[in-house]
């Protein structure tokens, strides 16, 4: 085994594990913000975030169509897409909670986990139905922007692209302006205070469903917006490419501490570099014999042994369990 | 007006009786037509809704199973083909049902074990396990199909006992997303294994998997029938898919009223009262587990040798939302429910929407103007067949809003989920 390839390869793999990280951790947003209101696994969220991903390419695309590609500078582009993607997932899954989560929000709880599961197939499939017949396509490729693609050399063996650095920045943006309406606004204290009481917040005055449909909104807005930057990072998308992402992104709340945004970021950023690890040195440390698809197992593994051992996350507290 | 009808012994038998019979004549008439096929299929679950004597319900069963339907599916093999996947899905779906209808432990990966079954036949039934152990043993011979039958259910339900251990802590939202990705280890696993060692083929799939023998060719020449392969066979696998369900449907009646059945239901209903009136959680749980996962394990191995070919694309997430939509849609932990609900949404996909696909592209390709809009021009993508996701996730929405029991719900069932 060759020891310095290992060490030398290390800074490259954790950048990438960061970058990574930082996408699930906003994906994971949608699902911790959710359920610290409602305890409910919102499962549509991964077809929310990759509708983000479909109308972020669609504007890129028609953009590409007016030439505005090359005449507008590329960043101007990816805010352009970042925001219309960022307000339909947010739409959607605000409208996804009004006709299939509200008429359910007093049933068992097993009946709006088979809803949601339900409208993750829905989604996926009507998403599909839109693309062929929009553009007669399954898989939609991102207009390639070459800027994007330019790599700073940091050292010789280290480099970073200029969208992961776009990746990143703008999570960062996400992420701080999410916790700044959460913790510094009436809003975010209505929804906190929801989160608590529903009824009690109800008694000081606080309409609870609008507060409920808000959460969705702005949960949903941050999955478009992963998705939009997951489109910039790996270009090419189609319907059915949310589902593990979106998996991964709950793992990654639950790691964290369902609930809990600030062990949402930290259950993203844990994730991303574990599976970074895992994709690059499993095949490394094992000659060969088990390659980077392995990485999948590991985040389910990661899963199946918090949900098992440490239900309350990293840095969740424990919540009362409900069966 | 029907249902007034039915419930009367005498016209409700003659109505039954004359419904099959014209639907049965209507299908050997026009062999190519699906809707008249799903009117025969319709009638058979009058057939159950009709009151009429135990014997003759009994007899007139066996008989539309046992002979209508292997003579309508010579006429054309298609129909043979649905009958027997229907078969395969009620099993599995009957197999769900005591995990998540009766025990009330909502399973998301419950095709694992279908896998865990269909590969344990795909590799010591075909020359797959040569690249395993060396030499060259395998296949087995096609004898060892029944055995195998055995072990997928035993191989399933250690695998069921293995995932039920660790998780028997959790309930509720946070046990349907273990068991979900457990079903994606198998699949990333059965993907992947195909090195160091090759167990599984990876994506390429495990292919010719041996059939079960046809030993009762010999009796067929006998009485001057030289057994055609591609007719035999299938009316075969419809045999011993009616077996295997007909011994699913017994062992579940028999379980519901069991005491471990009494014992799931309790737990279903309130687990920490079921818990302080003596019953045995840990016991109960992991069998409601082994028992689901046995079932899938033997349909598993049957389905392997009915495809010949298999590889991970079976056993899929998808999969196993289609076998929840089945019992949800039929009604939870209810044995007709689980029948129905599968009959319908195997019909849905294979008959429905494949029809509609292969109408859509006829059109197509014959150019057919409808205001002036050419059908050539229809994407290529537009597919009904491909939609199955969207047709499962409206039924499973739909369902939830409008009637959680199901259409046919169980008895006992019922009060539970019309009350918060």
């Amino acid at each position: 085994m060759d020891v310095d390839l290992l060490i030398g390869i290390f800074p490259q793999v954790l950048l990438d594990g960061i970058t990574l990280g930082f996408m699930y951790a906003l994906i994971a947003l949608g699902y911790t913000m959710v359920y610290g209101v409602l305890e409910f696994i919102n499962f549509a969220h991964s077809e929310i975030f990759i509708l983000g991903s479909f109308v972020g390419a669609e504007v890129l695309l028609g953009l590409q169509a007016r030439g505005a590609v090359e005449a507008w500078s590329p960043f101007l582009l990816v805010l352009v897409a970042l925001l219309v993607g960022m307000l339909a997932s947010g739409l959607l899954a605000a409208g996804v909670e009004r006709v299939a989560y509200r008429p359910l929000r007093n049933a068992p709880r097993l009946i709006p986990l088979i809803s949601a599961i339900g409208v993750s197939f829905f989604l996926q499939d009507a998403i599909r139905l839109f693309e062929s017949l929009w553009r007669n396509a399954f898989n939609i490729v991102y207009p390639p922007m070459d800027v994007m693609n330019e790599r700073f050399e940091l050292t010789p063996t280290i480099d970073i692209s200029v969208k992961s650095l776009v990746v990143i920045g703008a999570s960062l943006l996400m992420l701080w302006g999410l916790h700044s309406l959460v913790n510094r606004t009436k809003i975010g204290k209505a929804i906190r205070a929801v989160a608590e009481d529903q009824a009690a917040a109800s008694l000081m005055g606080i309409n609870v469903n609008r507060m409920i449909s808000l959460t969705f909104l702005i949960g949903g807005a941050m999955g478009g917006g992963a998705g939009v930057l997951f489109g910039v990072q790996y270009s090419l998308i189609n319907p059915y490419t949310g589902f593990i992402p979106g998996l991964k992104a709950f793992t990654a709340a639950v790691l964290g501490g369902i609930g809990n945004i600030p062990g949402a970021m930290l259950g993203g950023l844990v994730l991303g570099i574990l599976e970074a690890f895992g994709a690059s040195y499993l095949s490394l440390l094992t000659g060969g014999a088990f390659g980077a698809e392995y990485k999948d197992i590991l985040a389910f593994s990661i899963l199946i042994l918090i949900l098992i051992f440490r239900p309350k996350g990293l840095l969740g507290e424990v919540v009362r369990e409900r069966a | 007006m029907i249902k007034t009808l039915l419930d009367k012994p005498v016209p409700g038998t003659i109505l039954v009786v004359a419904l099959l019979g014209v639907t049965a004549w209507g299908v050997a008439s026009y062999p190519r037509s699906i809707v008249v096929f799903m009117l025969f299929q319709a009638s058979i679950f009058l057939l159950y809704f009709a009151r009429m004597p135990r014997w003759l319900k009994a007899s007139l069963t066996l008989g539309t199973l046992g002979v209508l339907m292997p003579v309508l599916g010579t006429i054309n093999a298609y129909y043979m083909e649905i009958a027997i996947q229907v078969g395969i899905f009620v099993a599995l779906a009957l197999g769900l049902n005591i995990v998540v209808g009766l025990a009330g432990l909502l399973d998301l990966g419950y095709v694992a074990f279908f896998a865990v079954g269909a590969y344990s036949w795909a590799i010591f039934g075909s020359p797959q396990a040569n690249l395993i152990f060396g030499g060259d043993f395998f296949p087995l011979s096609p004898w060892w199909f029944f055995v195998f039958l055995f072990v997928g259910v035993g191989v399933a339900a250690g695998a069921g006992i293995l995932l039920g251990l660790p998780v028997l802590r959790l309930h509720g939202d946070y046990l349907a997303l273990v068991t979900l990705g457990f079903g994606e280890v198998i699949r990333v696993l059965a993907n992947n294994l195909d090195k160091p060692i090759n167990f599984t083929n990876g994506p390429k799939g495990i292919t010719p998997i041996g059939r079960p023998p046809i030993f009762f060719a010999p009796a067929l020449r006998a009485i001057g029938i030289e057994p055609d392969p591609n007719v035999i066979y299938p009316l075969y696998l419809y045999a011993l898919v009616l077996l295997i369900v007909g011994a699913t449907v017994l062992v579940n009646r028999r379980l519901e009223d069991s005491h471990i059945g009494r014992a799931w239901e309790a737990i279903r209903e309130d687990q920490t009262a079921a818990q302080a009136m003596g019953v045995p959680l840990v016991r109960m749980k992991l069998l409601a587990f082994a028992c689901g996962a046995s079932f899938a394990g033997a349909v598993g191995v049957l389905f392997s040798a009915k495809q010949i070919f298999i590889n991970p694309e079976s056993f899929t997430f998808m999969e196993s939302i289609g076998v929840l939509a089945m019992i949800i849609l039929g009604g939870m932990g209810s044995i007709p429910g689980a029948i129905l609900g599968a009959t319908v949404v195997t019909v849905l996909n294979l008959q429905v929407l494949k029809g509609l696909s292969l109408w859509v592209n006829e059109l197509r390709n014959a150019g057919v103007e409808i205001f002036g809009y050419n059908l050539a021009n229809l994407p290529t993508q537009l597919e009904p067949a491909k939609y199955e996701r969207m047709v499962f996730g409206l039924i499973l929405v739909l369902m939830m809003i409008f009637r959680p029991q199901g259409i046919l719900p169980a008895r006992r069932r019922t009060r539970e989920l019309s009350e918060p």
